[in-house]
């Protein structure tokens, strides 16, 4: 081969790079799953989940999404629940009054999926209660 | 005609395997049958990777074997000769940092695209070249969005803490700077789907372009378009659970395959579409044309010094020549042309008194 040092140093840095999704985990082992926590005082007291539809973890960024435009933009404040019931369209006062363990709800899964929401950027964690 | 057929046959082939894949996953998930996803979604994936890294090294050695002996590089400016005469550094370059340049411009500009002409006929009958953008534009705008969607793909293979990690969160921030609707539109996906789209249609729309592609120049296309579009219907319509995906890829990748049905399971069609066409576009790499990955660092007309006006560069493969001068011929046939009554240029007489002197010196 001509000017093997050339292309062999060559094929090196494309194999590294192409190979990187491996070689970064080597040694590394699967990193654990992430198992979002469902253990608050507000869900252990409840018998039935009233909001959640199927597939939320899909899709509940939409959910939030429109919920957003609807409020700010059409002052519509309440949705109805699967249950029926009116429920006030509001991340911090309505999810986050069952889901109240954002580190252990939330972030599991974000973190893991490398996922950077930008809810917090304006609202703020409700305070932990008690 | 013949170009319909390329086209025809390439859409069948893609049609074919979208088909098949979302066919064969749809039927596992509703039939439970674990095996088949671990197929598609490990087992392929996992050899594509294989012949595409194998394939692309023997590639490139194979191109490595093919001897250069001469510069041929292609001048695009004046090349240096003379010292009054000004040489153009990058495109005729004479430095080996002249030819990093070039070589670098090229691989990151693409400046050989931006030489793109048009040749048009028009009534008189005159004949007009125009400078066309279109291929340099679309091809930039197409390679720096897969790169882009490459590395933000990163974000499934590694965890949280690692640098690349965060750099991938970064950057995924970056290109959802948007902000338009949740999950948010990631501009490189929908630039790379256009610009694809784009060359596709530059391909179909220019005479001279389309009678000039095959099937090689269809199929990568619309492979990479089954791709993109696969992809964005997966984040923004088709969802699967994006958790459940990175449960398996990172199985895949730390070769840790106990429970691995179970996870598979766990993901729904969409994802063995997608991954399973990133699959074939793998395999199918390095027998393609989208090897000029590897072969425009090995493109003797780029990366040679541009220095023949400089230099005289002989072959160094060229061997003493055997030559048989008419003299020599002479001096062997002399008597018997002589006999024969053929005309000579010296008698028999001339060459011994030649040779005569030199002897006694």
């Amino acid at each position: 081969m001509y000017d093997s040092g050339k292309i062999i140093t060559g094929l090196v840095i494309f194999v590294a790079l192409f190979a990187s999704p491996f070689i970064l985990n080597v040694g590394g082992g699967a990193p654990a799953v992430p198992q979002p926590s469902l253990d608050t005082p507000a869900i252990k007291s409840m018998g039935n989940p009233v909001c959640v539809r199927e597939n939320m973890q899909a899709n509940h960024m939409q959910v939030l999404d429109l919920w957003r435009d609807s409020v700010v933009r059409d002052s519509n404040h309440t949705a109805p629940g699967i249950d029926g019931q009116l429920y006030e369209m509001s991340l911090s006062n309505t999810c986050m009054e069952c889901h109240s363990n954002k580190a252990e709800f939330c972030d599991r899964c974000h973190t893991y999926a490398a996922v950077d929401p930008f809810c917090w950027d304006c609202h703020i964690e409700p305070p932990k209660e008690g | 005609m013949n170009v319909w057929i390329s086209l025809i046959a390439s859409l069948i082939v893609i049609g074919g395997l979208v088909v098949g894949a979302a066919g064969v996953a749809g039927l596992a998930q509703y039939s439970h049958t674990p095996e088949l996803l671990v197929l598609l979604g490990v087992v392929v994936p996992l050899l594509a990777f294989i012949a595409f890294i194998v394939g692309v090294i023997l590639q490139v050695v194979k191109w490595g074997r093919r001897p250069v002996p001469f510069p041929i590089a292609t001048v695009a400016g004046q090349g240096k000769s003379l010292p009054w005469i000004k040489a153009n550094y990058f495109d005729a370059p004479y430095t080996k940092a002249g030819v990093v340049g070039r070589m670098a411009l090229e691989v990151l500009t693409f400046r050989s695209l931006f030489r793109n002409t048009k040749m048009e006929l028009h009534d008189g009958p005159k004949l007009a070249y125009g400078w066309q953008m279109w291929l340099w534009v679309f091809a930039l705008a197409f390679h720096y969005a897969f790169l882009t969607v490459f590395i933000r793909h990163f974000r499934f293979f590694t965890e949280d803490g690692s640098l690349v990690f965060q750099a991938v969160m970064f950057l995924e921030n970056l290109d959802g700077f948007l902000q338009l609707g949740l999950p948010h539109v990631l501009i490189s996906g929908f630039v790379l789907l256009g610009a694809a789209t784009m060359l596709l249609l530059r391909r179909l729309t220019n005479a001279q372009v389309r009678y000039v592609s095959l099937i090689q120049d269809y199929f990568p296309l619309l492979l990479i378009i089954s791709i993109a579009l696969s992809g964005i219907l997966m984040r923004h319509v088709i969802k699967v659970d994006i958790v459940a995906v990175k449960v398996l890829i990172m199985s895949m990748l730390n070769f840790d395959f106990a429970g691995i049905g179970e996870k598979a399971l766990a993901i729904g069609w969409m994802f063995y579409l997608h991954i399973f066409l990133v699959s074939v576009l793998l395999a199918y790499f390095p027998m393609s044309k989208l090897m000029h990955m590897g072969g425009i660092f090995l493109s003797p007309t780029r990366n040679l010094l541009c220095n023949s006006r400089e230099f005289r560069h002989v072959n160094p493969w060229n061997y003493p020549v055997k030559v048989h001068t008419y003299e020599h011929y002479e001096d062997e046939f002399r008597e018997r042309m002589i006999e024969a009554g053929l005309p000579v240029e010296k008698t028999l007489e001339e060459t011994q008194e030649a040779a005569a002197p030199e002897e006694k010196e």
